[in-house]
């Protein structure tokens, strides 16, 4: 079998100048750095987790640039897990999570790297159930949404909500969900079914916080959970009650702060150790009213005590 | 004759000595790398295989609950039922369209029109799969909603598009090639008997090319197999046994994608995201072997 020799040679041509641009990219922001700061950014933090908090971790970092002189941070996704692995393996400063650390995780962290991870709760996060801005609906209770997400769940169907939609001729409920160890996986499911109950197979189990917003916005059949900071103008938040004799809340800034609305959760950061040096210095900054009011501006919901 | 040979290899000069030296690593290193990679795998998950996990259940059932806090349980049926189905709908779009492509680029063609098709079609396979991924989940996403009037289009169909716009560059080149390879004095044989330029095509380059052909479109296959991103994005990943091309599935790979980033190092998901890889490496290597077998058989009837 013969393959093709141009084929290899264009790929070539074109991963040497892909790599030429990825070389280029990453060399960059640092250069921006130094040119702008003239000697900042000696100390490089580096920041690594919850997927929910990216965009957020990124924003701190950016706008931390701005006003720091002695660091900057470099920050990457991946996971909460992810996040809290790498604290394990010792290779970041900051771990971001979406949920709280496990005492096996924070036992092998400190057998590892002889520090114990220290606990900064950061913000908190309202988790937002969505569905397309045509469905005739704007309430839900949590038992409805075990009983549609749930195993041997018994609402399949919209019109057993109580609602005609008429945007969705099959009345079925396409269940919009993450992938099954995300830390919002984990926390919808404790929130939902508790401990002892799984979710049901057969859902769009989703890559990304924003791919849910994208796909509901774009499915008048589905329902989905994701951070309220992902809300786009096609699609629709409800306001959610604990059962059908509770009061509806709005996920809104109001009612994560008052522990009124029943699926809020707060977001974490992990140090190893105490924080020293930058890293506490950009710690403090981020739980300073300044850095909480990028929580507030990213859709977030910022600590009670710096409002 | 033998010692001239000796003679020359005695007097070569160093260098000389040193490429080849180096040629041979690089060809030995292959293997080594393939070896390399299975022994890894295989390490990985050879724990929970042999101890713990219950392998009529992975290979049968469609739980496939690997973070459940009650009952973990690990069911690849779905999984494996997803990759074959999305895997073979995608060569039923995509064996005749690169087939025919090669075909015509080959044989029908004008040589000007010739090379601006090959440099197009090397342009489609230099598209990353996260790029075709995203047209899986934003395009074809809102064109399969529209022309089958289906509520979303997240679906086994459109994974399968994804994966045959990404196999045809491979089946059209090596199928090119194959075709390229037959003799002139065939088709000139043929057409002195009268045959039309189809009839050339279909009772004389076909069969003398089967062998280049066949390999052409397992290649085809096993990219596809393989592919991870652009299945992950665009057909819904859905653990659920489909019952059409519009259903929504989920593969092997892209479940290893989406689920070994967040899991702990070690833990029995862990081992079990491993396993899959086992059997992506089974599947690939019986169909590389089956490949082979054919093309032996093939020969051994000439």
């Amino acid at each position: 079998m013969r393959i093709n020799g141009r084929i290899g040679f264009t790929t070539a041509c074109l991963l040497v100048i892909l790599a030429g641009i990825f070389v280029m990219n990453g060399c960059s922001p640092k250069d921006d750095a130094s040119v702008s700061k003239a000697e900042a950014a000696q100390f490089v933090i580096k920041n690594k987790g919850s997927d929910t908090m990216v965009n957020l971790a990124q924003a701190w970092a950016e706008k931390y640039t701005e006003v720091s002189s002695g660091a900057s941070v470099e920050v990457s996704g991946g996971g909460s897990g992810t996040g809290v692995a790498a604290l394990i393996n010792g290779t970041v400063d900051i771990a971001n999570s979406s949920r709280q650390i496990k005492p096996e995780e924070l036992e092998l962290a400190t057998q590892n790297t002889g520090k114990a991870p220290q606990e900064f709760i950061v913000g908190y996060d309202a988790l937002a159930v969505y569905v397309h801005q045509d469905t005739p609906i704007d309430k839900i209770t949590i038992t409805q949404l075990a009983e549609i997400y749930g195993e041997d769940g018994t609402i399949t169907k919209w019109s057993e909500l109580g609602i005609s939609n008429s945007e969705c001729p099959s009345d079925k409920i396409i269940r919009i969900s993450r992938q099954s160890n995300s830390g919002t996986y984990f926390y919808f499911r404790e929130a939902l079914l508790g401990k002892s109950r799984d979710f049901a197979i057969g859902s769009l189990d989703l890559h990304g916080s924003k791919d849910v917003v994208e796909v509901v916005g774009r499915t008048p059949c589905a329902i989905g959970y994701s951070g309220m900071g992902y809300a786009t103008s096609h699609v629709k938040m409800l306001e959610v009650a604990a059962d059908l004799d509770s009061p509806y809340y709005a996920p809104n800034l109001e009612n994560v702060l008052a522990k009124t609305y029943p699926i809020a959760r707060p977001l974490y950061m992990y140090s190893l150790g105490e924080p020293t040096g930058q890293v506490k210095i950009y710690l403090d900054w981020i739980l300073s009213a300044e850095g909480q009011k990028i929580v507030e501006k990213l859709g977030f919901v910022p600590l009670e005590n710096t409002l | 004759m033998n010692i001239l040979r000796k003679k020359s290899a005695a007097n070569l000069p160093f260098s000389e000595t040193a490429i080849e030296l180096f040629i041979r690593l690089c060809g030995i290193s292959s293997i080594i790398f393939v070896f390399g990679i299975f022994f890894f795998v295989f390490r990985e998950g050879a724990g929970f295989l042999f101890n713990g996990l219950d392998l009529g259940q992975f290979l049968t059932s469609v739980e496939w609950q690997p973070t459940s806090l009650k009952n973990k349980r690990y069911g690849a049926l779905a999984l494996i039922v997803g990759t074959f189905s999305v895997t073979t709908l995608a060569m039923c779009i995509a064996v005749p369209f690169g087939l025919g492509a090669a075909i015509f680029v080959s044989e029908f063609c004008s040589p000007k029109l010739r090379e601006t098709f090959k440099i197009v079609i090397e342009l489609l396979a230099a598209i990353p799969s996260v790029v075709w991924g995203f047209i899986g989940l934003t395009l074809m996403n809102q064109l399969i909603i529209a022309v089958f009037n289906v509520p979303i289009g997240l679906t086994m169909l459109n994974g399968s598009i994804m994966l045959a716009l990404m196999s045809v560059p491979i089946i059209v080149s090596i199928a090119e090639d194959a075709l390229k390879a037959v003799p002139d004095s065939y088709r000139e044989a043929a057409e002195a008997l009268g045959a039309t330029r189809w009839q050339v095509v279909y009772r004389v380059l076909l069969p003398a090319a089967k062998n280049g052909l066949l390999a052409a479109v397992l290649l085809g296959a096993a990219r596809s197999i393989g592919e991870t991103m652009a299945v992950l994005m665009a057909t819904g990943h859905s653990v659920n046994i489909p019952s059409g091309p519009l259903s929504w599935i989920r593969t092997l790979t892209a479940t290893i994608a989406a689920e070994l980033g967040e899991v702990a190092r070690g833990d029995e998901h862990y081992q079990v995201l491993f396993i899959i890889g086992i059997l992506l490496f089974t599947i690939t290597f019986m169909v590389n072997l089956i490949a082979d077998l054919v093309i032996k058989g093939i020969r051994q009837e000439q």
